[in-house]
């Protein structure tokens, strides 16, 4: 379970949170939406502790993250897997090396045992034989499905998924929206997903935030705020502009 | 407080603390074996050996205008045959370990600042922190133990292929007599000249490494962000590497001097 309470965050002058609350229940699948640049990875970034707010509290499992320094963050972080917006794998190591990382650091396993677990990491992503090729020479959705198999490998409890459908045609969002859905169903993960991919969110999601004006504006079930006749929801789901910004 | 900290001075201090600081997770990260073997061995590989051409030319033509520099010189007052000694004194002491550290944080420290500062704007930093591992374990510990160990081991090279090209130029080219030559320069240099040579590279990889490591892991983002860090790791390793020296040298013939 993970809970946000009160969160502040700002970089100089710029207050990019103002006081945001959110739960999200183990097992659940939440996403969080909300305008570009408004947020969202920041609010992600400081669930796993990568970030550290100037106020409010982020609770993992009932535990206060926010105060614990690097090394005792890294304990807390064994239980997440992330999905970087920009795949963030590692190019100078093959596919096989960037999905193998966690488990030759933490786990004592034999090396025809990462094999296995690395082939079967691939397998669940549908990149099976990739294993020798580098990041330089994959796609981007093949480089989001590798740093997603990098992230499940050593069977975390909870996901988390910045903007895993950005910059990726339909089709591509489409398969990628089914892998998450895939992954959070068959390892019963928790999954947090930040996006502004309205499609993708009413897909992987059973619990939807918004985030709008640095706070979480409106959450509930997708089918409930999907439907929701607020003026501020409908204009994000909608995607309609501003007056003032149509000008523009 | 706040207008110390945005001047240069306020600055360079504040590098200064942050570059302590991570010196001290680095030791304490050593001391816990938190690194890993393969990583270290492939440090010790790309700053040892990949450093081999730029170290042996550069210790090699020291050495030789060194000794022609020096030859010039004593050949006034009819002292030819010290050249040799001269050469190998400031090999040993000062030019070994001062030049093989300039000429290793030029490749060396722009390398690691330029390979850190990419990984830290392409979020990798981010993804190796997401995987529970710790930064300084898995990018500072390598390099920097690489760093300590390689460095003196170039400069040893460096002083041997000097005093060895110096050897050759005087006793082939400029004609000093070799038997007299070589004497004259196991005379003058003595075992302690190596020893503060191999204690100040010893202390120059690590400058070298942390210097490259802190400017990659805060650098600013973007392409301009990375060359800005390249560009400083070599300049502040570098001055740093001279200013040291300096210290160093006070410091390592004071103490020799206590102890003796």
């Amino acid at each position: 379970m993970i809970e946000v309470r009160q969160l502040t965050k700002s970089f100089g002058s710029q207050l990019i949170l103002a006081g945001v609350d959110l739960r999200i229940d183990s097992g659940e699948s939440a996403v969080i939406i909300g305008r570009s640049g408004g947020g969202k990875s920041v609010l992600l970034k400081h669930l796993i502790g990568l970030l550290q707010p100037e106020g409010g509290e982020v609770l993992v499992d009932g535990d206060p993250i926010t105060h614990m320094n690097e090394r005792q963050l890294l304990r807390v972080r064994r239980k997440f897997g992330m999905v970087f917006q920009g795949a963030a794998l590692f190019d100078s190591m093959t596919v096989a090396e960037n999905v193998a990382f966690g488990l030759r650091r933490h786990e004592h396993l034999t090396e025809a045992d990462v094999a296995k677990r690395v082939a079967a990491a691939l397998e669940m992503v549908d990149l099976p034989g990739t294993e020798k090729k580098k990041p330089a020479e994959l796609s981007g959705g093949m480089r989001k499905r590798v740093g997603l198999a990098r992230a499940i490998v050593y069977e975390p409890r909870i996901v988390l998924y910045d903007e895993p459908t950005t910059g990726l045609d339909p089709i591509v969002s489409d398969s990628i929206d089914h892998l998450i859905i895939r992954v959070r169903d068959q390892l019963q993960v928790t999954s947090v997903v930040v996006t502004h991919d309205m499609r993708s969110a009413r897909r992987v999601g059973n619990h939807v935030f918004l985030l709008h004006h640095k706070k979480i504006y409106a959450h509930g079930p997708p089918e409930e705020l999907f439907a929701s006749q607020d003026a501020v929801v409908r204009q994000f789901i909608d995607g309609v502009a501003d007056a003032k910004e149509t000008e523009l | 407080m706040n207008f110390l900290g945005q001047t240069w001075v306020g600055v360079w201090l504040l590098g200064l603390g942050r570059i302590a600081v991570m010196a001290r997770d680095a030791i304490a990260s050593c001391l816990t074996f938190k690194a890993s073997k393969r990583d270290l061995f492939y440090q010790i590989y790309f700053i040892g050996i990949k450093s081999q051409a730029v170290v042996l030319v550069t210790g090699a033509f020291t050495g030789m205008v060194l000794t022609a520099q020096t030859y010039f010189q004593f050949h006034k007052v009819k002292m030819d045959t010290a050249t040799l000694g001269v050469v190998a004194v400031a090999m040993c002491d000062e030019l070994g370990p001062v030049l093989t550290a300039l000429m290793v944080a030029g490749r060396v420290g722009a390398a690691i600042a330029a390979e850190i500062g990419t990984m830290r704007v392409t979020e990798q930093i981010d993804a190796l922190r997401t995987l529970a591992t710790h930064p300084i374990d898995y990018l500072v510990v390598p390099r920097l133990l690489a760093s300590m160990v390689a460095l003196p081991l170039l400069t040893i090279e460096s002083i041997a292929l000097g005093i060895g090209a110096g050897y050759l130029v005087g006793s082939q080219l400029l004609g000093i007599d070799p038997p007299y030559l070589y004497y004259n320069m196991l005379k003058y240099t003595a075992d302690i000249d190596v020893v503060f040579g191999l204690v100040k590279s010893f202390v120059y990889g690590g400058i070298i490494a942390l210097v490259g490591c802190y400017k990659g892991l805060s650098c600013g983002m973007g392409a301009e962000g990375v060359g800005r860090a390249t560009t400083e790791a070599v300049v502040y390793a570098s001055i740093a590497i001279l200013i040291t020296n300096f210290f160093l040298t006070l410091f390592l013939e004071r103490l020799y001097v206590l102890m003796s």
